[in-house]
């Protein structure tokens, strides 16, 4: 029997921080890769488009500075995927610098190498002309990519798997600072490439990826330990609070997954349908069975955002029990007027009015819009327009309009809403829509990844 | 007999799965709570239809989990995250019609 691989996963994402004990706790236990995922698609397009990230530098650099310190001083390895939050190459770069600032002041030296992961428009227009563009949602806006999608597109980022970090690792890196990349292959690919199963490798990632997230208490920001074997992979929390069990750890294979039985991901999809739990020890997990099926091609996934204007918003309220039973009426009618004092302007402008305590948390979803049972309602008057000027004016517009609407029974002849605030409008900035989310098979699945590497 | 869902689960949330996706897990407090509600086959596609407004096409799957006791509701999200229009770009918010739901067992 081979001796287990272990894995410290430190913290869900790269600044969410955890407890320096659980820290010290894990890398007692010898791991021979300390590994941490730093980004998710989850907070929308905006960060991908605009190149920033969603998390904070003072919380990465900290997360970071314990994570480095120890794996360059013992000898350990240390991954982390997607920078920055959505791992492009402003991403990347952003995180790089924190990295050089803790190898000068800590006056550490080791290899660092950096996995490229933005993909070309021209790459992505050869791939389509080649048909190797497939949608990955069918039937929802994203089927038809077109070669004015690709260029009206900000950036492009290919989700990759876990051969480039082999060949990062194969390059001599001590450190691995990789682009947008499948969140487990952060954690499974050294482990792969030592001759461990891909499958319990895989599902294992996919649990250290949310740290304790699947133990109980859950914590999105403290550490977990994997150990892998020959046919089974074991969990173990590092916090003495803590407790995995078959349970805590089943329910974390239902987050935020579409099916949790087929869990698709780079060059094939990952099978639990065989997978069974035991209670190992009273804190800790093992499972078995889970299956890699690799796919007929190799795909990668590709995500892409493009600038579609700026945003101003007014946030209001109103306590008028006359003006709430006429809501969308005013609405209508604001929309009217403002569309009648720019008419002349030829301006393409998005106007919308978010009704809280009626739809505005669920949207088309709501079953109880016609019934609202609040006693006021919080509106957010919202404008996008192709310049941050046209937007404050047609936001500016619609909140003065809507401020001395004159609405049918209207006794509040002084004004309809009450702004918490002074100046009443914002400016939200660029706005950015997901505009690639797609498939595109390759012949070589590290390729498209180009590698740096930098002596610190 | 009706039984409240909160009653049986004890955890009811929502959440996206990609930009396109909104899924809603139901765990139960205990397999028997889980294997009633299977068995009674009362969270099904008319339901979810029903409770969120949407049309049968609309619905990914609805998916049991035993291991965790748990039932997943996968539906197309009405916009693709942060689309203009959107409400919750993080979908953590759209379990509420759940939370109110009363089962015959």
């Amino acid at each position: 029997m081979k001796e287990e691989f272990r894995i410290l996963s430190t913290t869900a994402i790269l600044g969410y921080g955890f407890p320096v004990a659980s820290f010290e706790e894990g890398m007692k236990r010898n791991p021979h890769l300390i590994a941490v995922d730093a980004g998710s698609t989850d907070p929308g397009p905006y960060y991908l488009g605009a190149g920033v990230s969603f998390t904070n530098r003072d919380a990465v650099k900290r997360d970071l500075e314990l994570m480095i310190k120890a794996g360059v001083e013992r000898g350990i390895p240390v991954v982390i995927g997607t920078a920055g939050g959505s791992g492009g190459e402003p991403h990347l770069q952003w995180n790089k610098e924190i990295i050089e600032e803790i190898a000068r002041e800590q006056n550490l030296h080791f290899k660092l190498a950096l996995i490229h992961a933005e993909i070309s428009r021209e790459e992505v227009k050869k791939a389509l002309k080649e048909g190797r563009i497939h949608a990955l949602e069918p039937g929802v806006d994203g089927t038809g990519l077109t070669e004015e999608d690709i260029d009206a597109t900000s950036r492009i980022v290919a989700q990759m798997g876990i051969d480039p970090f082999i060949a990062a690792f194969q390059g001599g890196a001590q450190v691995i600072l990789a682009g947008r990349a499948y969140d487990p292959a952060v954690f499974s690919a050294l482990a792969v490439a030592q001759g461990y199963d891909m499958g319990l490798a895989t599902h294992l990632g996919k649990i250290l990826e949310c740290a304790a997230i699947c133990a109980t208490p859950g914590s999105g920001s403290d550490c977990m330990f994997g150990y892998i074997g020959d046919d089974y992979f074991r969990v173990e929390p590092l916090s003495p609070q803590r407790k995995c069990t078959t349970v805590s750890v089943a329910a974390h294979t239902l987050y935020e997954k579409t099916n949790p039985y087929i869990l698709p991901g780079p060059g094939g999809h990952l099978d639990l349908t065989g997978t069974s739990l035991e209670q190992d020890t009273e804190t800790t997990v093992k499972v078995r069975g889970s299956k890699f099926i690799p796919g007929k091609q190799y795909a990668l996934k590709l995500e892409g955002a493009k600038r579609i204007g700026f945003r101003t918003v007014s946030i209001a309220g109103t306590r008028d029990p006359v003006m709430m039973s006429q809501i969308d009426n005013i609405i209508q009618g604001v929309k009217e007027r403002v569309a009648d004092n720019f008419s002349g302007k030829n301006w393409n402008y998005y106007l919308n009015f978010i009704v809280y305590g009626r739809d505005g948390v669920m949207g088309s979803l709501e079953p109880l819009r016609n019934q609202p049972k609040s006693h006021e309602f919080g509106i957010v008057i919202e404008a996008v327009a192709d310049t941050q000027e046209q937007a404050d004016a047609i936001c500016a517009s619609a909140r003065s309009t809507m401020l001395h609407y004159g609405y049918h029974g209207r006794r509040a002849t002084a004004g309809n809403l009450a702004f918490p605030y002074s100046p009443s409008d914002f400016h939200c900035g660029e706005v950015y829509v997901f505009s690639v989310y797609h498939l595109m098979d390759v012949e070589d699945p590290a390729a498209p990844f180009a590698i740096d590497y930098i002596q610190l | 007999m009706k039984t409240k869902l909160t009653d049986l689960a004890s955890v009811i949330r929502s959440k996206n799965s990609g930009p396109y996706e909104l899924t809603m897990d139901i765990i139960f407090n205990d397999f028997d709570g889980f294997e009633k509600v299977r068995k009674a086959k009362v969270i099904n596609e008319e339901l979810v239809c029903k409770l969120y407004n949407i049309a049968p096409k609309d619905i990914v799957g609805i998916v049991e989990f035993e291991p965790a006791k748990a039932i997943k509701i996968t539906i197309r999200r009405p916009l693709c995250s942060g689309n203009l229009g959107e409400t919750d770009v993080y979908g953590a918010q759209q379990h509420a019609p759940l939370l109110d739901l009363e089962v015959d067992l």
